[in-house]
């Protein structure tokens, strides 16, 4: 069956009635120059056959490791409820809508997810989700620059535990429309933003990632009135397991972060070799108009019954075209399914559980990793489920011996960060046991030995 | 369709202007324009300082159904914004041309009435629209 619902008696009507000769006239004002006639490195089509085969054999090839990688995408249990539901034929959709009242079951289930998000960040509004963290920094950026029209510096600050793949993306999208960003300096014994900061700055926002990509804190109350008192809009990155037990965005500060994100896969999506995730975005009611992407709304209909909908659409690129708040429309809608669906089941309580857990997990390794001669603690203070490590040599040939035991013994963070050496970020969630952790440490002391 | 006020000039992008007598000019949208765009949800406005150039966009006018941008007719200086328009963005709809005014401009070197329509041009513009 094709996919393309107009036959060609349809086709020919249509050009017709516009007075196009043919189809490849109405692609006539891109400028010749810009368009490719062959995709370069892009291999002939796969059939069904072969492209199940190879996909096996590269999945194969991940293997069954025990992964103590966080930096962004963290392994969690997942009920087996969540996809067995999430994957219902009802549900089993990558798409957010945009018909403003159809599938009232799938607008529900957004509103539902919108309402959790709200919850655990303390904001007002949250969208139906980007397509991940670091595109949603980008986002967030240029929503902040939009609200912020006072400020014309176009200079974001982000906090030095700010993850780096986040404000490489960020510098990507938003980089090219005159936004600038550049980083804050780091105290290097705690990781986190310096106690005093060079107050002769104005720039438009300012980011605070909580935990930290180093699973530090920072000082949020402080950075976030900091950034307020010179009229920046204050950006929230936080993973939302740990904010079932940290402080909410919406309460930092005296007023508040104005925007938050973040990565939403801990919420019931599995790592998959790197997507898809989702992201999340909430903020003040005063910014709404200016936040990207899908919002569903709950509303009366006719007959005075509750009812649910698309709502403030004129922002969207299908009506505003060019000048909408973004070209975000349709994204994640499958793993934000997925993502309220694993909220639900653990409810507040079960969140908080698996934050605790992991967070104790991670500190027992920690405490057996720093045992061994040549292992010690990157950074003093508390930490979530994350903790950087600084080596006696160089991280990456230890990760190698180490993956050649079937474990992943996380993440090198000598190309981000050379300043810091050879310095190891580890993490270890709910999933691992105390024998996992023994069997880490024991072959951290065959490699280090 | 109700008479169009005998004072106002009016641009092809269904705006009107109102001289003031201090200089300033009032500027808001036709009776027309906001029955096309429906009810009005939200209104975005420059602001007060903001220099303004013919042409280019200097406030958004949203229904529910449609978002508009609102141009400047002429060279100048924002003076003044209607604030209430942001707790009641449905009073451009019950009184376009009275208390929906939109902006008021300190026009750079005056307002040349060539380039703006009378009431009667515009009114026949409305009928060919309708035609």
């Amino acid at each position: 069956m094709p996919f393309i619902p107009h036959t060609e008696d349809d086709t020919r009507d249509m050009l017709e009635t516009i007075g196009a000769p043919d189809l490849d006239t109405l692609f006539d004002e891109i400028p010749a120059n810009l368009i490719i006639d062959t995709l370069q490195g892009v291999p002939e089509g796969l059939n069904e056959m072969q492209i199940t085969r190879l996909m096996r054999e590269r999945a194969a090839k991940d293997g069954a490791p025990l992964c103590f990688i966080g930096a962004g995408a963290y392994e969690h249990h997942i009920p087996q409820a969540v996809w067995d539901i999430a994957t219902r034929g009802e549900y089993y959709s990558a798409y957010t809508p945009y018909q403003a009242e159809a599938s009232q079951g799938t607008l529900q289930t957004i509103y539902e997810y919108q309402t959790m998000i709200t919850e655990l960040t303390s904001l007002d509004v949250s969208n139906a989700s980007l397509y991940d963290g670091a595109s949603a920094l980008a986002e967030a950026a240029l929503m902040a620059v939009r609200a912020n029209r006072k400020n014309k510096s176009g200079r974001i600050l982000l906090a030095p535990g700010v993850n780096p793949t986040y404000e490489k993306v960020a510098v990507a999208i938003a980089g090219s429309q005159n936004i600038s960003f550049d980083r804050l300096p780091m105290d290097n014994t705690t990781g986190n933003a310096p106690a005093s900061l060079d107050d002769n700055q104005s720039p438009v926002a300012v980011v605070v990632q909580q935990p930290s990509f180093f699973g530090t804190f920072e000082d949020v109350d402080r950075l976030t009135d900091w950034a307020h008192e010179r009229g920046a809009l204050v950006i929230a990155i936080a993973n939302p397991t740990a904010l079932a037990l940290l402080k909410a965005p919406g309460h930092w500060g005296s007023e508040g972060a104005d925007i938050a994100i973040g990565e939403g896969q801990p919420l019931g999506v599995p790592l998959s070799s790197g997507g898809p995730y989702f992201g999340y975005m909430t903020c003040k009611q005063k910014q709404v108009r200016q936040m990207p992407g899908r919002i569903v709304g709950r509303t009366t209909d006719l007959d005075g019954e509750p009812g649910f909908t698309l709502t403030l659409q004129a922002r969207e690129q299908h009506i505003r075209r060019s000048k909408a708040t973004s070209n975000i429309c349709t994204n994640q809608g499958l793993m934000v399914t997925a993502a309220t669906i694993y909220m639900a089941l653990l409810g507040f309580d079960g969140l908080r559980k698996v934050a605790l857990r992991s967070q104790q997990t991670t500190a027992n390794l920690v405490a057996g990793l720093t045992g061994i001669k040549g292992v010690d603690r990157l950074f003093d203070g508390p930490h979530f489920h994350e903790v950087g490590l600084r080596l006696d040599r160089p991280v990456g040939p230890v990760l190698e011996a180490l993956a050649k035991q079937g474990i992943l013994g996380g993440y090198d963070l000598s190309a981000d960060y050379p300043e810091l050496g050879n310095a190891l970020l580890v993490c270890a969630t709910e999933t691992k046991t105390s024998a996992d952790i023994d069997a880490y440490v024991a072959a951290c002391i065959e490699v280090l030995q | 369709m109700s008479e169009l006020p005998g004072d106002l000039l009016f641009t092809s992008e269904h705006e009107w202007l109102r001289r003031e007598d201090d200089g300033n000019v009032t500027i808001g949208i036709t009776d027309h324009a906001q029955a096309a765009l429906g009810d009005l949800v939200y209104v975005e406005l420059p602001e007060v300082g903001q220099d303004v150039e013919s042409g280019g966009d200097m406030a958004v006018v949203e229904s529910v159904k449609a978002a508009s941008d609102v141009y400047a007719p002429i060279d100048g200086t924002v003076t003044a914004v209607n604030e209430e328009l942001a707790d009641d963005p449905e009073k451009i709809n019950a009184d376009p041309y009275g208390e929906g005014w939109i902006l008021r401009i300190q026009p750079a070197d005056g307002v040349d009435e060539g380039a703006l329509m009378s009431p009667v041009d515009y009114q026949a513009l409305l009928d060919e629209e309708e035609a």
